[in-house]
């Protein structure tokens, strides 16, 4: 039954990542990569990894792919310019993939993996979640924590790349408002009848 | 019954073709910038498979620790490179890669 789904999935999963790389508008990949994110999430979940499944969707999904739509519809692109090189390349292309897939292939086969058909996603504790946690804020507290300065950095990286300051629009100064005194603002002018000022 | 049960090799082969068809990605779509880092999502993803069927079929959770890991540089990764795309974008009104050589002299 698990590798009936297992077998679906998979098929999924291989079939929309093909499609990211070959659909000729990118919103159309953003939406095929969202598909191939939803369905590795699904092969987790059959192995009882259930917490990295979640954080697949949660991070995935709800934050990388829907920032490359976002970028994808922002910005105003020719895309029928950049499709162009695609046949030209599609030869070495497949060559090198096919040439990929078979020195893994021949890797995979030569090494024998410990492990055998029964899986255990959650050693030593009733979830996998707790089991996560156990080893998660003890004994690797200082990958994790590298990790949030990793996000950090990333954040501070894409506000400081994408900020800009436009001179040519008024923004409202207000200290500058309620600094101002009245003989800044009001001069008394005599004028004469019969000129100007 | 041998055969009709999950085992690692099942994971690690859809891993290996993600990783084949995100190569492949990066290969074809030479001018597209957008699709070769999505290729590099779909390549972050099956490393994350990877290391989560090891995880799971020998039984310690070390790898999924790991899988959480390359999850975080993979938004990092995603954030800062789309970022990079939007400040070049602005600044020369297209993104096809073959014409970055600005900084070749």
């Amino acid at each position: 039954m698990a590798l009936i789904a297992f077998y679906i999935l998979s098929t999924i999963v291989v079939l929309s990542a093909l499609f990211v790389v070959a659909a000729r508008n990118p919103v159309h990949s953003v939406l095929w990569l969202i598909l191939a994110f939803f369905t590795s999430a699904g092969l987790l979940v059959l192995i009882g990894a259930e917490f990295l499944a979640m954080l697949l969707v949660v991070v995935y999904v709800g934050a990388v792919a829907v920032l490359f739509l976002f970028v994808v519809m922002m910005l105003d692109i020719d895309f029928t310019e950049l499709k162009q090189g695609f046949q030209n390349y599609l030869v070495v292309g497949v060559l090198v993939a096919l040439a990929l897939l078979a020195e893994i292939g021949i890797v995979a086969a030569a090494a024998t993996f410990g492990g055998g058909a029964q899986f255990n996603a959650s050693p030593g504790a009733a979830t996998n979640a707790e089991a996560l946690s156990q080893v998660l804020y003890t004994d690797y507290l200082l990958l994790f924590q590298m990790s949030g300065i990793v996000l950090l950095v990333a954040m501070m990286g894409a506000i400081v790349l994408t900020l800009r300051s436009r001179p040519s629009v008024k923004r409202q100064n207000i200290a500058e408002q309620t600094g101002r005194k009245r003989k800044d603002a009001v001069e008394l002018k005599d004028v004469r009848p019969g000129q100007g000022i | 019954m041998a055969g009709l049960e999950l085992t690692l090799g099942h994971y690690l082969a859809v891993s290996a073709a993600l990783f084949t068809i995100g190569v492949f990605g990066i290969f074809v779509n030479r001018k597209n910038i957008i699709v070769i880092l999505m290729s590099i999502e779909l390549i972050l993803l099956s490393v994350n498979i990877n290391l989560v069927a090891f995880s799971v079929f020998n039984g310690t959770i070390i790898g999924q620790v790991f899988a959480m890991l390359v999850l975080t540089v993979a938004a990092a990764e995603a954030a800062v490179g789309l970022a990079i795309l939007v400040v070049y974008f602005r600044n020369r009104g297209e993104i096809a890669v073959e014409d970055v050589n600005v900084l070749h002299g």
